[in-house]
């Protein structure tokens, strides 16, 4: 049941994505970029979620594999000029996989630490892509990237978005993702099962981080320039903050926490200058009020397992 | 001669990362999570020392050492009030949850005072000259080159350390502190006050950050709402590479952390990569010795 | 396994809402709406505050005065935060939200570089206040700006190091963050390498540091016989501070970023004898900047700096070209930009030139008994 229904939802969601980008022409541009940021936002929120939430391991440093991803693919589109648009989905594809390799080689070693060592030493991992991006000058340095083209369209964010939730739902709660689980549950009790743990951390940390990438190489063909400063820590937290405000672990509140932290911004704007103050509030106060997460309410998620 | 200095800058630097470090442990020690905000409490620190002054000089005539210590008193009470008030309402409702709760807490509350700050009816962003409390003397020893300032800095930090590895290890306070550190509950049950002890903790805590954050303004005298951010996160890694929980690892981190990013710092070529640093040191620690340089490794047990 | 049809289902919707938003007409209306973009939160804030209160100056006056082509001019104002990722946002709902017919900003090169696209593609004139990367006009024909660019400054510069400062040896010290730094230590050194001057030493720091001793004291080993700090006011001062304690005596010389009364505030008696060059002063003698100051002094209660003369020229270029094209559509309205001529500005006289730049002189001071005093002016 899970299999059909599943894939019934993901063509859904890839049809209504495709169908979105051929009418977008005619939408105003200020809709038409916010909503890109959403759907941005949603796959770097999913797939946080299975570092922080399904896995239960502490990642601050989400911003800079996005980092690694958007420069990759970018790159790659400024080297191919003109065929840069076929090639497309190669780049983005290619950006994760650079993130993914760079989130394994991080990986591998971090993880044997946990909480909140795990989260300073991902934040510094994050900081340090930032200063080599800093100090790079074939992806522009301190100057930034800049003339990417711009080939982020709603299909793509949507589809793709649509294909990360599938993805990531599917891999949780197939056997083998059950790994996750019990990582998350109780790291003792699973290593006492005869699980490999480190493995299951690794394993999602690298697919968070290629997805990371991806979304790195959306943003990138999206905003049309890339600097190292939009990558500091500070955005890693607004993509945690989606995941805690989302309930760790619930896929769907997730989503819906990344498209009401995205759009909620928008909507601060005639009072920008106590938006962040409230942001601020906002994470303190669900924190006291409500640790599940905003959007926890009946669904529970370990009824399945 | 360069090789010197260089040490000298290092030591300098180190010192107060190592005062801002020996905060963080402590809070960690007791209640085994970050706290983020322990940067911006420095911050405030700085600021309450900014406008205490000018009212201190006013009795006190201007530079005078009773009215520098008069002044860092009382903001180190304004702070350790703040802190108390932090732990009070943020953390304590928390008490119990998991810590990833704790900790996102603790950035919540730290990017509220920051941008609450910032605000241009709080402090707004613009950096502020920080006044003189003490007459900054230069002492030149050929071509070495060492500041009063810096001396002050090296002795305080000194005094501090032993002071609270006093407080700690030879008080009762200091007893029923590591009890709660050691294991909250049986201390509740052998009649220590948790919760007493916990907000007494922030508030020394606290303190220290007033004075970590006014030494660290006497030295670059510029003070902005933002300033608690980059010596808060070095602090803390040292605290880490040291040891976190472990007083004399506070110190040992900071000094460490202080003299690589000051030699770093002088090569052409590598200065540009000194902010990382720090977190390169981190990961090469923690991969080679978990716990940090001084910290016990503890095995968890089911 | 409710939870993934769900979640699917919210990224449709998403998708669906996205859709449903179709563009909000802007109506012409009895005003002329002005966008402008600024950092006004965040860690840039102090510059972004002060290039916008001097357009804001220059809106409030216009209107006063009875507004440009017989309506008032509405100034929308966004808040980018000093954010990478933010100043897209911004502009398009400057442009495709509230309709602007014009849009002022950003001073910071990177963010004007991530606005600039947005407003070519829309042809919407944007005219950046301060940013001085070259890339910046280059994005298009629309885009505009009224500050002189880095590599006309980096020249000027180098030519007042091996010129007036007769050094041979000169260090560097710049601020790896910034692309402002970055920019100008490369045209400087280029030129300077040229005139035949000698590099001692380069070392780089990050801007927001407060320790520069480890630099400085390799730069004083290498006894330079000046020192290039292209940085901002905040961290040029503590560095000033370090330098004299650390016994250099040698004079440090830099760019407009210097150009703060915050520099003379923070570094006192350490920024005593040192050079930069800058836009203009604002204790020049001219008529312009006399009525500024006296103007910005009333409306704000402080005094007012570079970047506030440069927010106010911005604006105030624009107002010059609606006035002379007689419309605000969009292609008249950049024609009229672009064929800006001797425009008498409070920064000083200039016109832009093909590339879309001002062309206008540069002058450098010297901070002499607390105080920036003017040395010498450097013409194009």
């Amino acid at each position: 049941m899970l299999k059909f229904g599943a894939k019934r939802w993901l063509f859904i969601g890839i049809a209504l994505a495709i169908a979105a980008s051929f009418l977008s022409p005619n939408f105003n541009r200020y809709y038409l970029g916010v909503g890109i940021d959403v759907g941005i936002a949603i796959i770097l929120a999913v797939s946080l979620n299975l570092i922080n939430g399904h896995t239960g391991q502490f990642s601050l440093g989400h911003a800079g594999f996005m980092a690694v991803g958007g420069y990759f693919a970018a790159w790659i589109s400024l080297k191919l000029g003109e065929s840069a648009e076929v090639f497309f989905p190669l780049s983005l594809l290619a950006g994760g996989l650079f993130a993914a390799l760079i989130g394994l080689f991080v990986g591998i070693p971090s993880l044997r630490l946990r909480g909140d060592y795990l989260a300073i030493v991902t934040l510094g991992f994050g900081e340090i892509i930032r200063v080599v991006a800093q100090n790079t000058e074939a992806i522009g340095a301190a100057s930034g990237l800049k003339g990417i083209p711009k080939l982020t369209n709603l299909g793509w964010t949507f589809g793709l978005a649509a294909l990360t939730i599938y993805i990531i739902t599917a891999l949780v709660n197939s056997t083998y993702g059950r790994g996750f689980l019990a990582v998350h549950d109780d790291e003792i009790a699973a290593e006492s099962s005869g699980i490999n743990t480190t493995r299951y951390k690794v394993v999602a940390f690298v697919t968070g981080s290629f997805f990371a990438g991806i979304a790195g190489g959306l943003y990138a063909h999206h905003k049309q320039f890339l600097a190292p400063t939009g990558f500091d820590w500070l955005k890693s937290v607004e993509i945690v903050v989606m995941v805690i405000l989302g309930g760790m672990g619930r896929t769907a509140g997730v989503v819906a926490a990344a498209i009401l932290l995205t759009l909620l911004p928008e909507f601060l704007r005639e009072v920008s200058e106590y938006r962040m103050i409230l942001y601020a509030l906002l994470i303190i106060f669900l924190m006291i009020l409500r640790p599940e997460g905003l959007f926890a309410f009946k669904l529970k998620r370990r009824q399945t397992s | 001669m360069e090789f010197l200095q260089q040490f000298i800058n290092g030591l300098s630097l180190g010192s107060v990362y190592a005062l801002i470090a020996l905060g963080y442990t402590m809070v960690y020690g007791v209640l085994r999570f970050i706290n983020f905000a322990h940067s911006d409490i420095l911050m405030l620190g700085a600021f309450a020392a900014f406008y205490l002054s000018p009212i201190v000089e006013k009795f006190c005539g201007p530079q005078s050492p009773v009215g520098a210590i008069l002044v860092v008193i009382l903001a180190a009470a304004i702070c350790a009030i703040i802190g108390t008030l932090i732990e009070f309402f943020a953390y304590r409702p928390l008490r119990g949850r998991p810590k990833l709760t704790v900790l996102i807490t603790a950035i919540g509350v730290s990017l509220f005072i920051e941008f609450t700050c910032q605000h241009g009816k709080v402090f707004g962003s613009n950096p502020r000259p920080f006044p003189k409390l003490l007459n900054d003397t230069q002492f030149h020893f050929g071509k070495l080159a060492i500041g009063s300032n810096d001396v002050i800095v090296l002795l305080v930090t000194a005094m501090l350390l032993v002071g609270i590895w006093f407080l700690v290890q030879k008080t009762r306070v200091g007893t029923a502190l590591r009890a709660v550190s050691y294991n909250q509950q049986a201390a509740a049950l052998m009649g220590v006050p948790v919760n007493r002890i916990i907000s007494f903790t922030f508030a020394v805590g606290s303190a220290l950050a007033a004075i970590a954050g006014i030494l660290y303004s006497m030295k670059f005298p510029a003070i902005e709402p933002l300033m608690g951010v980059q010596p808060g996160l070095r602090a803390f890694i040292a605290a880490v590479v040291g040891g976190i929980g472990n007083i004399p690892g506070a110190v040992l981190g900071g000094l460490i952390i202080g003299l690589l990013e000051t030699f770093a710092g002088g090569i052409p070529g590598l200065s540009n990569y000194r902010d990382a640093i720090a977190f390169g040191i981190l990961i090469l620690i923690l991969f080679f010795k978990p716990a940090g340089l001084l910290g016990r490794s503890t095995v968890e047990k089911v | 396994m409710k939870s993934l049809p769900s979640s699917l289902t919210a990224a449709s919707l998403a998708a669906v809402f996205a859709l449903g938003l179709t563009g909000c007409k802007s109506g012409g209306g009895d005003t002329i709406k002005v966008g402008e973009y600024a950092s006004l939160t965040g860690k840039e804030a102090t510059y972004g505050a002060a290039m916008h209160e001097g357009t804001m100056l220059a809106i409030e006056e216009v209107n006063a005065a009875g507004g440009v082509l017989g309506k008032q001019i509405e100034l929308i104002v966004e808040d980018d935060q000093s954010k990478a990722g933010e100043p897209a946002n911004a502009v398009n709902k400057l442009i495709s939200k509230d309709g602007v017919v014009a849009v002022l900003g950003e001073f910071a090169s990177s963010r004007s570089l991530e606005g600039g696209p947005i407003c070519q593609e829309n042809k919407i004139p944007m005219i950046s206040p301060g940013s001085t990367n070259p890339a910046v006009t280059q994005v298009g024909d629309y885009i505009f700006r009224v500050c002189f660019t880095d590599p006309f400054q980096g020249a000027a510069l180098a030519n007042f190091a091996n010129g007036t400062l007769k050094a041979k040896k000169v260090a560097i010290l710049t601020d790896v963050k910034s692309d402002y730094s970055k920019g100008l230590a490369k045209y400087f050194k280029e030129k300077y390498l040229a005139g035949g001057g000698e590099l001692a030493a380069e070392l780089d720091f990050n801007g927001g540091d407060k320790d520069f001793k480890a630099q400085l004291t390799t730069i004083k080993n290498s006894s330079p016989d000046a020192i290039f700090i292209p940085g901002y006011y905040n961290d040029v001062a503590l560095i000033c501070i370090q330098a004299k304690q650390l016994g250099i005596d040698v004079p440090l010389f830099g760019g407009d970023g210097w150009e703060s009364h915050m520099l003379l505030e923070i570094g006192k008696d350490a920024v005593e004898g040192h050079y930069f060059s800058t836009h203009c002063l604002t204790d020049q003698d001219t008529p312009k900047m006399k009525s500024f100051v006296e103007a910005y002094t009333k409306r704000y209660n402080k005094a007012p700096d570079a970047m506030s003369t440069l927010g106010y020229d911005s604006a105030m270029v624009l107002i010059d070209a609606m006035k002379r094209a007689g419309t605000t559509e969009s292609a008249a309205l950049r024609d009229a930009i672009a064929a800006t001529k001797d425009y008498e500005g409070v920064s000083g006289t200039f016109s832009l030139d093909e590339n879309r730049d001002a062309v206008k002189p540069l002058v450098f001071a010297q901070i002499k008994n607390g105080k920036f005093v003017y040395s010498a002016t450097v013409n194009p």
